[in-house]
């Protein structure tokens, strides 16, 4: 038999239990992780795609209605969104690769979990010095 | 006795649209990696915000070749973002009507938005305004 048996008393366990604490303990695999991140970020920055055509648009009705938006941009709220844009795009970015390489490599789904932290690692990489630029430009 | 062997990989698409598709969301990636992290590097961090302002703009399209770059990103970000959205579709709209909807709502979208999109990067013209703000102005 290949069915897995079930120990008794464990079904009714996780069954008594709800909301966030049946989730105590659990660690995402990184795929999940990883896969999860990807759709937010992919439609997070296609969100602000759809905006920033809107904006670009208005730039053919001439300087006063262009400049008179772009106080929106630099809104203080809108700077740390942009900051969280260039997040998202950089780990989108990163774990596209990812996604490539398992789908062109055959030994890369081997090391699936090592790829997701070099995802993590470039990410960082390539994230920490632009956010420190952004942020040291939008103090001065 | 040689066991068969295993694609390691994930699954793609069998062909069709979804394997076009999927080909797509790849190679337009690559491309945009290069495309939208140059744009950043020189919208957010090179220049910024304070920076960037209608005069701006204009200076920059003065170029071809920043204007076919702004294009060519446009029109891969675009497909690339509303193909992933076609995909989130798939998978949380269930029922046939909203499914309906959905897909009506993207395509819209898809159409709209590159028209638009197209028209501001393709169509733009300083001159029309640099000759009307120095006639106000004089």
């Amino acid at each position: 038999m290949t069915t897995e048996t079930v120990p008794p008393g464990r079904d009714t366990a996780v069954a008594s239990t709800r909301g966030f604490v049946a989730y105590r303990g659990y660690r995402p695999p990184a795929g999940m992780l990883s896969w999860a991140l990807h759709r937010i970020t992919g439609l997070g920055v296609l969100l602000f795609l759809l905006l920033h055509i809107v904006d670009i648009f208005l730039v053919g009705y001439g300087p006063e209605t262009f400049n008179k938006l772009l106080f929106l941009y630099r809104h203080p709220v809108f700077r740390m969104g942009e900051i969280i844009l260039v997040a998202g795009l950089y780990y989108h970015a990163a774990n596209g690769v990812r996604i490539i390489l398992i789908d062109f490599w055959d030994r890369a789904a081997q090391y699936e979990r090592q790829l997701f932290y070099a995802v993590i690692a470039v990410f960082l990489a390539g994230f920490i010095p632009t956010a420190v630029l952004m942020v040291r430009a939008m103090l001065t | 006795m040689s066991a068969p062997r295993v694609r390691a990989g994930r699954e793609r698409p069998a062909g069709g649209f979804e394997l076009y598709s999927w080909y797509f969301f790849r190679i337009s990636g690559l491309l945009l990696i290069f495309l939208a992290i140059t744009h950043v590097v020189i919208m957010h961090v090179i220049n910024t915000v304070d920076e960037i302002d209608w005069n701006f703009v204009a200076d920059r399209w003065g170029s071809p070749f920043w204007r076919a770059f702004d294009w060519l990103m446009l029109f891969l970000a675009l497909l690339h973002g509303l193909n992933g959205a076609r995909l989130a579709i798939d998978d949380y709209v269930r029922s046939r009507g909203w499914r309906v909807f959905a897909h009506s709502v993207l395509w819209s979208a898809a159409v709209i938005f590159l028209v638009i999109g197209s028209i501001a990067v393709l169509t733009f013209n300083p001159e029309a305004f640099q000759a009307a703000s120095s006639a106000m102005g004089s």
